[in-house]
């Protein structure tokens, strides 16, 4: 391991053990913050009651679906943005702006036309995460340097084959940050949705305690939201540094 | 070539607001009233509001709220991502938390800036200082970073004092990055900003949204949204104008477009 | 022995049986775009490129060159006049049996290098086994093999511009365009390389048509070398070396080698400073 991810890793553990002891001895109240040792616990205990399971599994199911069609559904628009140059113009501005835009308020709207449960809220995690992988997509495949679409002219490539051997494998490395952000979001907008207006779901649950003045619960939940999607994003990370390796640049 | 504004570039994206008041409109006869309130109603609701009294406190409390959690994330954002950029173990260790805490739903830690603030302004302020300012970090810990070494070695022979240095070769070398940090951490920020009003006060455009939304009250909902994406959009694009005046002199790239 | 160079004064002529490719009346403008009016960049230019011959491209930059190279090989198309390649006409598609390697690296910075050797074959219709048997001796004549499951990001710049000739040599082409090859690289390894062009053109009996602006290049590695005028490119010479066919960089100590490169520079020095003058386009 670097130098540098010895002092990460001291700094972290280092700010855990600070909070530790700040909760300890009380000088941050147990009102606002609990200790670090007591959400572990506290987030040991809600895993194991009843009611938790069918919480987790609508949040996840929904970032699942949410994050796989955000990527493909992205990953399409973004690539007939690039394609037509009209279209890119036209929507270049409200591409730029889009993520100003108050999302959460336009889901009430989403819930009537669509009903309760999880449909609105998967609308609204995918929109949310799109625009993202659409973006990602458009930079990756203006980045295709111009010698490697001179070298598919010259080796005859059909659109089909120079698109498929050329341009994606030339464009992947943004394609990857655009799948990165559309993960998160995913998690972003699905939490964020149930958090404001839900009546289940683990952002739900998060807001049920807060009200509820349940400190303990509210923090295991919080800290296993956090631990999910930093697990996750440590995974693509990790892969995305091995195919970076190969490729040097 | 012409300055900010060329009508031939504004054409396209007139005709796509077009075409999504368009959108609206057909939504709105699929959806109906209590879904979605036809556009001509909504802006007439929203300019009725707007003209109201007592929508003029709300609308400062808003403000008020992004301008001061704008003035943290692109003030301490610039500083931290100044004092990470240049030193380089320092961005090294802190770089993968930043990225980290970029990706995590902010929203869940929504509750504990309750419990750390209380009520009121201050959390408006700190939750939309938090969104906004990990991209302005990132942004200008880069543009630090990767300020090319040829620059400073040409200053160093032209014997600039540290001020010259920094004042005539790095805020020129760096701006153009920053910048583009500087204008998505306005976007995130204002997000931030309303989100944090939507439970934090009994004031604000938050907070009339929320009511809103608990009432059912579909017109007011849209008019609200509307009138901050207006906003977000009007300001992104001229951020964004600024942003490419900015790299127009940086060098042109080696690949396709 | 052939003494010394032989200069030619004409361009143009008339049609010979072993004309491999030809351009008559080349010229290319480019229209009026945002912040200039058109850009006459090329000609009218007219070449015939004798079959099986090594023919080099001198000129100061801005003047075309590389222009030249992209109409010949069916990358761009003339704004007037007519290019053929073996009789056949060529207009905005590129010919089989044309192969280019160009000045930047070309190479797949995704696959391994023997992976980019082949990567013209894959879907060509050759064989496994033929396919084997041409990357293979490919990979051998370009001193890859040791480097065959490499990543080109872990090569030198030499090493990626081999990468790119090795990826053209398993298409046996009649016609090898380069566009300045060898920029990018030191003078020594140019020199190596340059030999390595040499056995290569030797070797597949191809017609070479190179670019470059190193003179002494230009001088050792070809038959015909054309010298072209600041934008808008013309030919204003046609140096016939007279060199034999089995030359490398020692031809340089022939005591007339000297006075091709000298003449070269003779026709190119006011071309040069015109071309400084006008200030090149970024490319």
């Amino acid at each position: 391991m670097s130098k540098a991810t010895w002092i990460r890793a001291a700094v972290l553990i280092g700010a855990v053990g600070a909070l530790e002891i700040a909760c300890r001895s009380g000088a941050i109240p147990a009102t606002m913050v609990i200790a670090p040792s007591a959400m572990v616990v506290a987030l040991v205990e809600t895993l194991q009651s009843d009611d938790i399971g069918a919480h987790l599994s609508q949040t996840l199911s929904a970032v699942a679906i949410a994050m796989s069609l955000s990527i493909v559904g992205g990953f399409v628009i973004g690539f007939i943005l690039n394609w037509v140059p009209f279209l890119r113009r036209a929507f270049s501005p409200f591409l730029a702006a889009y993520y100003a835009i108050p999302h959460f308020a336009f889901y009430p709207l989403l819930i009537v036309i669509f009903g309760l449960g999880s449909t609105p809220l998967i609308v609204l995690a995918t929109l949310f995460a799109m625009v993202a992988m659409i973006l990602a997509t458009m930079a990756g495949l203006d980045r295709v340097p111009r010698v490697l679409l001179k070298t598919a002219r010259i080796h005859r490539l059909s659109l089909l084959d120079e698109i498929w051997r050329i341009r994606l494998p030339a464009a992947a490395p943004h394609l990857l940050s655009g799948l990165k952000l559309a993960v998160a979001y995913s998690f972003i907008g699905v939490i964020a949705g149930e958090f404001i207006l839900s009546t289940s779901g683990i952002g739900h649950e998060i807001a049920f305690a807060y009200d509820n003045f349940d400190n303990p619960r509210m923090y295991a939940l919080i800290l296993f939201v956090l631990a999910i999607v930093t697990t996750f994003n440590m995974v693509v990370y990790a892969y995305e540094r091995r195919l970076m390796r190969r490729r040097g640049a | 070539m012409g300055g900010m504004f060329s009508f031939r570039a504004l054409r396209d994206p007139i005709l796509v607001a077009i075409s999504l008041v368009a959108l609206w409109q057909v939504l709105h006869h699929m959806a109906g009233d209590v879904a979605v309130t036809a556009p001509a109603p909504t802006l007439a609701h929203l300019w009725e509001m707007i003209g109201q009294a007592r929508f003029l406190p709300h609308l400062r409390e808003t403000g008020l709220a992004f301008l001061q959690a704008l003035a943290i994330a692109c003030g301490g954002g610039v500083l931290i991502g100044v004092v990470l950029g240049g030193h380089k173990l320092t961005g090294e260790v802190a770089e993968p938390i930043l990225v980290g805490l970029y990706s995590i739903p902010k929203i869940t830690l929504y509750p504990v800036i309750l419990l750390l603030f209380g009520l009121g302004m201050p959390a408006k302020v700190a939750f939309g200082a938090l969104h906004g300012i990990i991209p302005v970090v990132l942004f200008t810990m880069n543009a630090v970073r990767n300020v090319n070494r040829t620059y400073l070695r040409a200053g160093r022979a032209m014997r600039l004092t540290p001020v010259q240095t920094g004042w005539h070769i790095l805020v020129p070398a760096t701006l153009p990055e920053i910048f583009s940090g500087l204008r998505i951490g306005f976007s995130l920020t204002l997000l931030g900003t309303m989100l944090g009003e939507l439970f934090a006060s009994q004031r604000g455009l938050g907070f009339l949204l929320m009511t809103a939304i608990d009432l059912h009250d579909v017109k007011t909902i849209l008019a609200i949204a509307v009138l901050i994406s207006t906003f977000a959009i009007l300001a992104n694009a001229a951020l964004l104008a600024i942003d490419k005046r900015l790299h127009r002199g940086a060098a042109p790239d080696t690949s396709g477009k | 022995m052939k003494t010394g160079a032989t200069r030619l004064a004409t361009v143009a002529t008339s049609a010979q049986p072993d004309v491999h490719a030809r351009l008559e009346g080349v010229t290319r403008i480019y229209p009026p775009r945002a912040g200039h009016g058109e850009v006459h960049a090329l000609g009218p230019i007219s070449l015939d490129l004798r079959a099986g011959e090594f023919f080099s491209v001198v000129g100061p930059s801005g003047c075309g060159k590389s222009t030249l190279l992209d109409v010949l090989a069916g990358l761009a198309v003339p704004s007037a006049g007519t290019v053929e390649f073996e009789g056949k006409p060529v207009r905005g598609e590129v010919p089989d049996g044309v192969g280019v390697v160009f000045q930047e690296d070309a190479s797949f910075p995704w696959l391994t290098v023997e992976d980019n050797v082949s990567f013209g074959l894959r879907r060509s219709g050759v064989d496994a086994a033929e396919t084997k048997r041409r990357v293979d001796f490919a990979i051998g004549f370009m001193g890859l093999r040791d480097f065959r499951r490499a990543y080109p990001s872990q090569l030198s710049g030499g090493m990626r511009q081999r990468v790119c000739i090795a990826r053209t040599l398993v298409l046996q082409p009649r016609l090898i365009l380069l566009d300045e090859p060898f920029g990018a690289l030191d003078q020594q390894t140019r020199l190596l390389m340059g030999d390595e062009l040499l056995r290569l053109w030797r070797e597949t009996s191809a017609t070479v048509l190179l670019i470059t602006h190193a003179l002494d290049e230009a001088n050792l590695l070809s038959d015909r070398i054309g010298v072209m005028s600041a934008r808008p490119g013309r030919f204003i010479e046609i140096v016939e070396t007279g060199w034999p066919r089995e030359r490398d960089s020692r031809l340089a100590e022939r005591p007339d080698f000297g006075a091709v490169t000298a003449r070269l520079w003779s026709y190119l020095r006011a071309e040069s400073m015109q071309a400084l003058g006008q200030g090149s386009m970024a490319r």
